[in-house]
């Protein structure tokens, strides 16, 4: 009878695990579904997802090594974590490519059945890192999950080699012991996941505990942890990436406007995901095409948007590169058009799978001739559902094209979502066009396309199948009001201002930008400007910066086109205004031209989120303090 | 839609009240008036008909047609097309393209539109000239041609319409050109009852960069002997007394022959309904070029699923199988937890 020895359970408040193996061991499902669990158990979560570009790189190599880190807490976070404080590296690759970023005196768990010499070899260790002292700072836990997995694979009598790759379940399973996460909701979701393939679904069930009976049975831990739910708000809560989120986002913007939804879509990482995700929900009355190309994927929805659906197009960078001519196009046409950008690294291809806000002026600017469009970004993955809406909500309302961008961090990322009341969703009007606008020089009732509205400038949707609207649109300059093609250069100066003032005017409608200071806007000596997904590492950092007991005010920009119309006052309000971007200094320069502020980019641009550390260290030298910044401190609670 | 009778109107009902603005002599003013006088005859709606182009001489077209319409940007029209017809089944969706727009910059759209069966019908003006920007040789310009940006020759190997329709999987395909309104009418009536994509190409002639381009097969003097009409389920014959005909002898190579010399029998009857395309790519091999009897009329016509009916039938399905969507439960789908 083997002796279980009671040990104790210590609480911690936080805590970053990171999953690290080869792009084939499976640990962005392991890392999610730890997230899953975690959420349900009622921790606050954070999510990076960090994978590589290669769908299969060599394995083995530091090029091949896809990681997940999940933060979770007993407190409102609003980052990843800056340093993961448990690693759980399937081969030496994964150990190697991690172990820099660790805090210190943290957790490594390695699978030790994978340090083998040619394995090393292939990580470039010229020693096993297990044998020479070099992890003498960690602590380090030696797990020989390989084999530990083939012995179960065996009593399911599945072959070694496909018994193997259930290796994560076992991971996962002795991360779930160790910080004390319920077994039921993953033995059920393996049992949804896995339906069907009973061997599959057996061995990674056996796998997972076998990981879990592991960290209880072996005498290998001297403790295991518990982080208690994280208060919040009374409500329902679900688990979202920021993809997801958009794509419902959108649904929930077609019911709104009781208009049909069409997407026309090219695949491109890391956008794929929405398409993915809207293709499945025909029974919302959903239309999904898979065009042949970037151009066609906005072309269909340029089609669609005339027929009268709420119409959408979804890329990344270099997908957007081919989208500005039909852009431009739009913006002539003012017809409502959604164009989700999810930002990756660039130029080009760049870096396909890691994170970047490098397209900002792109989406302002990358166009030929003066073709305004409106911008909002999604600043949180669960902020994505709203910021769809809004992002339809400006182009029916307006008749206009917008760029909604998120990206990457945002896309893949998950939190913690306390679902809205779909009551409190924003009233989106169609209002087609049923009659005819204007009276023509015989005193008969006509249809005038571009007679505005006078209010928000827009011009009237007509869907064909109206009779007694029949009337032609195009990319030739069109006589204000009537449509018709018109090459007068009087006309042409009107027709550029009248669509520029539209989408000055959008800002009347939109909500002035919050300043979280609490001494009051003007308050502190420094404002932290941000906008999308650095909005988690900026209020994170801002609470750090608190914490020691100063100042400093943060303003995160929803609209990045028009600004929110108080936006001026706000940063004249402070003597220090930081820009936190990943890219050189996109918004710092809008802000710069706009309004003639000394606004000072904060830039970093490695494929990856802002730490709250550097935002922290980027605010202290702003206020001439000490700027040294410890490791990583977490999330203090706000 | 209701069920009230289509009204009844004439050619000036389809015109718009915009000034046709294309050079005097232009091929496309037959093409014109070709659909203005043909559309109140198939009893469609002038609300429920669109226009859509991209850009070219012919790509003015929708600004002339009293319908809703689109002029929108080189090569996309059958792009932008798509997202119309499959989400508005209703609509009788026209595209107006040329051949720089469709076979050169629009190609990809082109083809894609061709294979995926999409309700639209595409009139292809091929003149063999880039007239819009001034007389630059186009992807069916023949090998040689000399233009302003190809002082020395062309050095390039034409596309030929047809083929490359096929080649695209299209359902249904035919020629025509610009000096017969009846013909042009029949094909356009036939693409129009076509359910799916249909493609016509348009012999046009461009008289200020290209003149008389077709002259030595669409010339009065010259149809009977250089053009060959293809009727479905008759021999295919041409001349003035149908003396000549095409044969297909056991080699496979198809021959312009003279028919009594081979004997009736021994004349190919024309099948546009054969599902096998291989046929209808031969006959559009037939000729080289618009110097050698030419082949005309629907190449192909067969019955394919249409894009948008697909897809609305997967709508339907997924209503019946889940019920209309429930926005609620989506957001709930991936498992929730309460607080307090």
């Amino acid at each position: 009878m083997s002796t279980v020895i009671p040990r104790q359970t210590k609480e911690l408040d936080r805590v970053v695990v990171r999953f690290a193996g080869d792009s084939g061991d499976g640990m962005q499902l392991t890392g999610s579904q730890f997230t899953t669990v975690s959420s349900l158990f009622g921790n606050d979560t954070a999510t990076l997802p960090d994978f590589p570009a290669e769908i299969r790189a060599p394995a083995g190599t530091l090029a091949g090594v896809s990681a997940f880190q999940v933060h979770i807490s007993d407190h409102d976070i609003l980052t990843p974590g800056d340093a993961p404080n448990v690693l759980v590296a399937m081969n030496p690759a994964a150990l190697r490519a991690n172990i820099g970023i660790m805090a210190a005196g943290g957790t490594v768990i390695v699978n030790s059945d994978a340090f083998d010499e040619r394995s090393l070899d292939k990580a470039g260790y010229e020693a096993n890192p297990l044998g020479d002292g070099s992890l003498a700072s960690f602590t380090v836990y030696e797990v020989p999950m390989t084999s530990l997995t083939m012995e179960v694979g065996k009593e399911v009598g599945v072959k070694p080699r496909d018994a193997e790759r259930s290796k994560n379940f076992f991971a996962l399973g002795l991360v779930s012991w160790l910080y004390s996460r319920p077994v039921e909701p993953t033995l059920d979701w393996i049992a949804k996941r896995f339906a069907g393939r009973d061997d599959v679904r057996e061995v990674n069930a056996r796998a997972f505990k076998a990981g879990y009976h592991f960290g209880e049975t072996a005498e290998l831990f001297d403790s295991n942890y518990q982080v208690r739910p994280a208060p919040a708000e009374p409500g329902t809560y679900t688990n979202v990436t920021g993809n997801t989120a958009l794509a419902w986002g959108l649904i929930a913007a077609a019911q709104q406007a009781k208009l049909p939804l069409f997407l026309g879509s090219y695949p491109i990482t890391p956008a794929s995901d929405i398409l993915h995700e809207l293709s499945k929900h025909k029974n919302f009355g959903v239309r999904t095409l898979q065009a042949e190309d970037e151009i066609a994927g906005i072309g269909t929805a340029i089609g669609a948007a005339f027929g009268g659906s709420l119409a959408v197009t979804t890329t990344s960078g270099p997908g957007l590169d081919l989208k500005s001519e039909a852009l431009g196009l739009a913006v002539n046409l003012e017809l409502p058009l959604v164009v989700v950008d999810i930002q990756r690294g660039g130029p080009s291809t760049g870096l396909p799978t890691k994170t970047e806000q490098s397209d900002l002026l792109h989406a302002m600017y990358g166009r030929h001739g003066e073709s305004p469009v409106p911008i909002v970004a999604a600043r949180t993955p669960s902020d994505c559902f709203g910021a769809a809406v809004e992002a339809a909500r400006i182009a029916v309302t307006y008749r206009t094209p917008v760029i909604l961008l998120s990206d990457g961090y945002l896309a893949n990322g998950s939190e913690p979502w306390h679902l809205p009341d779909l009551a409190d969703l924003p009233a989106i009007d169609a209002a087609f066009a049923t009659e005819p606008n204007h009276t023509d020089d015989e005193g008969n009732p006509v249809f005038w396309p571009y007679e505005r509205d006078p209010e928000t400038g827009a011009r009237p949707w007509a869907v064909p199948g109206t009779p007694g609207l029949e009337h032609r649109i195009g990319g030739l300059e069109k006589a204000h009001g009537s449509g018709t093609v018109s090459y007068d250069t009087m006309n042409h100066e009107r027709m550029t201002h009248e669509r520029a003032d539209k989408i000055a005017g959008i800002a009347r409608g939109i909500a002035p930008v919050e300043v979280d200071d609490p001494g009051g806007v003007g308050g502190a000596p420094v404002l932290v400007l941000g906008w999308g997904s650095t909005y988690g590492a900026i209020a994170a950092g801002v609470r750090r910066v608190r914490a020691r007991g100063l100042a400093v005010a943060h303003a995160h920009l929803v609209h990045l086109n028009p600004f929110p119309a108080n936006l001026g006052d706000v940063l004249r309000a402070y003597p220090t205004v930081l820009v936190p971007e990943t890219n050189l200094g996109q918004l710092a320069r809008l802000v710069r031209a706009e309004y003639l502020v000394d606004a000072r980019p904060v830039s970093k641009v490695q494929g990856l989120p802002f730490r709250a550390a550097e935002i922290e260290a980027a605010v202290l030298q702003a206020l001439g303090t000490d700027t040294s910044v410890h490791g990583d401190e977490g999330d203090v609670a706000s | 839609m209701t069920d009230v009778a289509v009204p009844i109107t004439t050619r000036k009902d389809w015109a718009s009240d915009q000034e046709v603005r294309w050079c005097p002599g232009c091929g496309d003013y037959s093409i014109l008036a070709a659909i203005q006088m043909l559309l109140p005859e198939l009893g469609v709606r002038r609300e429920n008909t669109v226009f859509v182009s991209g850009i070219g001489c012919a790509a003015r077209f929708p600004y002339y047609m009293n319908t809703y319409g689109m002029h929108s940007i080189h090569g996309r029209a059958p792009a932008i097309a798509t997202g119309l017809a499959v989400t508005r089944p209703d609509l009788d969706v026209w595209v107006v393209s040329g051949d720089g727009d469709a076979l050169s910059i629009g190609g990809n759209h082109l083809i894609h539109a061709l294979r995926r069966n999409v309700n639209i019908k595409i009139l292809l003006f091929n003149n063999q000239i880039y007239g819009l920007t001034k007389g630059q040789y186009s992807p069916t310009s023949e090998q040689g041609k000399v233009t302003k940006s190809t002082p020395f020759g062309s050095l390039e190997t034409p596309f030929n319409p047809i083929s490359v329709a096929l080649g695209a999987e299209a359902t249904f395909v035919a020629r025509t050109h610009d000096m017969d309104r009846k013909h042009m009418q029949e094909m356009f009536r036939r693409a129009h009852a076509h359910r799916g994509a249909a493609i016509v190409e348009i012999y046009q002639n461009c008289n200020v960069f290209n003149d008389g381009a077709f002259n030595a097969i669409t010339g009065r003097d010259n149809r009977a002997d250089m053009l060959i009409p293809l009727e479905h389920g008759q021999p295919i014959r041409f001349g003035a007394d149908g003396q000549r005909g095409v044969a297909m002898p056991a080699d496979g190579r198809l021959q312009l022959v003279d028919v009594a010399e081979v004997g009736e029998d021994a004349v190919l009857v024309h099948d546009e309904a054969r599902d096998d395309p291989g046929l209808a790519f031969a006959l559009s091999r037939l000729s080289r070029g618009p110097f050698e009897p030419t082949p005309i009329g629907v190449f192909r016509d067969v019955q394919r699923p249409e894009y948008g009916d697909g897809m609305a039938r997967q709508l339907v399905d997924a209503q019946e199988r889940k019920g209309p969507g429930d926005l609620a439960s989506l957001l709930a789908s991936g498992g929730t937890w309460t607080v307090g």
